[in-house]
């Protein structure tokens, strides 16, 4: 087995925050599950009703169940299916956490090349987590 | 290698693990009750007919919740096979789910994706901890194949499901050729670091104490390693596989780069890939949580059981189980497809 290596300065930097941002994620997706089956919060859809809708296509369950895609979720969120959205989305977020926490070091250590690579990878994710790339349907 | 990642795992779940039963007989037994509900429900629930009554919206003979409560018990058991054969939950995840579930596919691969993040999160902090998994390696890679799931997430939400459908099934069984066909290289020969790889100084000293080597690894062909990352990131999006089993390849066989780092790379790899090709799946409405959260839970105790039977057992087995599994849930995404 490997004993291996010594990780660098901005590996352990992203691992620490990778680590702290995943549980709180997991957790996060575990509360708002139990209490959107609880019934803690209304739903949106109803749970009964969700047969009608899984077998369709994205852009009919849109449609039939009246829902916008992209960030509107936010102002649903007294909704119990749309509060699971948080946990998912932090999950989804905590990769370009990571990577805005090791950009100050790689331009630090004076590793240009990393730290645009970084950058690049932040225009990425961000561009993705936007909303603004919309898919055609069908 | 597979076992270091899952000794990740292991370790990141600690707690859980003294609440499960140590002696082999108890694992094997939960194998078999798994595996034979696992039989019991697709021969009894998972029937043809079932499926087609709750696809579309049709009345289904079984209640609402049946369904995430099959879905928790299928991905377990999906989480404990993955473990032991070596493989990716999500690579699992989308073909067997999208097959015999009622759930549109447009769901199932957002869901696919979510279950792959979830897991490459989770075994990231120990790889990049470790040093198993290399950033200096991983950077480079991960904005193309990034960058291209993205494009891969949309075109797969654009096409016909049917056309989705034959191109999963083509890739699943392409998968499996890769698994029967593909070496791999526990240190590949690399005579000189290419010129691209020197110049981002993709390099490592790595120390394997069951030979008590140190060896000084570095990768060549970067430019034609990073030039397959970007089909790899659009079939990573486009099916919501993750690409586990395609990363692996390209880094240990094409790069040069030693398996175990290839392998934790790889495994790194995803959470960054899966993230984006995530974002447009969310962004486009592509993701119910009483499909994500169910099947995250499930492969993930799953795995945690999975590493449990590892520690004590290697069942090369296992892996001719996925294999077959993946021909049958391929197949049937191809006849699904072409409406047979």
């Amino acid at each position: 087995m490997a004993q291996k290596m010594k990780a660098t300065e901005e590996q352990l930097a992203y691992a620490h925050l990778l680590d702290i941002g995943m549980k709180i994620g997991l957790i996060a997706l575990i509360i708002t599950f139990v209490i959107y089956m609880i019934g803690i919060l209304p739903p949106h859809v109803p749970v009964s009703d969700l047969p009608k809708y899984w077998g369709l296509s994205v852009h009919s369950y849109l449609e039939q169940t009246g829902i916008h895609p992209g960030w509107a979720w936010l102002g649903m969120l007294n909704k119990g299916d749309f509060l699971n959205f948080t946990g998912i989305a932090f999950l989804a977020a905590v990769t370009l956490l990571c990577y805005v926490r090791i950009i100050p070091i790689l331009f630090r250590n004076k590793d240009t090349v990393y730290g645009i690579i970084a950058i690049a990878e932040v225009i990425v994710l961000a561009l993705a987590a936007s909303g603004l790339l919309k898919s055609g349907g069908h | 290698m597979e076992n270091d990642v899952s000794t990740m795992l292991k370790r990141k779940f600690t707690g859980f693990f003294s609440r499960v039963r140590k002696s082999r007989s108890a694992m094997v037994c939960i194998c078999a009750l798994f595996l034979t509900a696992f039989v019991l429900i697709s021969m009894a629930f998972i029937s043809p007919e079932a499926v087609q009554a709750a696809e579309g919206g049709a009345k289904s003979a079984l209640p609402w919740w049946a369904w995430p409560l099959i879905l928790f018990a299928v991905t377990f058991f999906l989480g404990i096979v993955a473990v032991l054969g070596g493989v990716g939950g999500g690579v699992l995840f989308v073909p067997i789910v999208g097959g015999f579930f009622p759930f549109h596919l447009d769901f199932v691969r957002g869901a696919g994706l979510l279950v792959a993040l979830a897991g490459a999160l989770a075994a990231g902090p120990g790889l990049l901890k470790k040093g198993l998994a290399d950033l200096r390696l991983a950077l480079p890679t991960a904005v193309i194949a990034s960058a291209c799931a993205v494009v891969g997430a949309m075109i797969g939400l654009a096409l016909p499901t049917n056309v989705v459908q034959i191109s999963l099934g083509a890739t699943i069984l392409g998968i499996v050729l890769i698994m029967l066909l593909a070496k791999k290289s526990e240190y590949p020969e690399v005579k000189q670091a290419c010129a691209l790889s020197t110049a981002l100084r993709i390099n490592g000293i790595y120390h394997e104490a069951s030979s008590g080597q140190t060896i000084n690894w570095h990768v060549h062909r970067t430019a034609q390693g990073l030039a397959t990352f970007v089909v790899i990131g659009v079939m990573a999006g486009m099916f919501g596989l993750g690409a586990g089993w395609a990363n692996v390849p390209v880094l240990n066989l094409m790069m040069g780069a030693p398996l175990k780092v290839s392998v934790a790379t790889s495994k790194f790899l995803l959470s960054i890939t899966d993230t984006s090709a995530a974002w447009i799946y969310v962004n486009n409405g592509a993701v119910l949580p009483m499909i994500v959260v169910p099947s995250i839970i499930g492969i993930m105790l799953g795995s945690i059981v999975g590493v449990r039977i590892l520690a004590k057992t290697k069942p090369a087995a296992v892996r001719y189980i996925v294999i077959v599994m993946l021909i049958f849930a391929g197949g049937r995404a191809l006849l699904k497809g072409l409406g047979i």
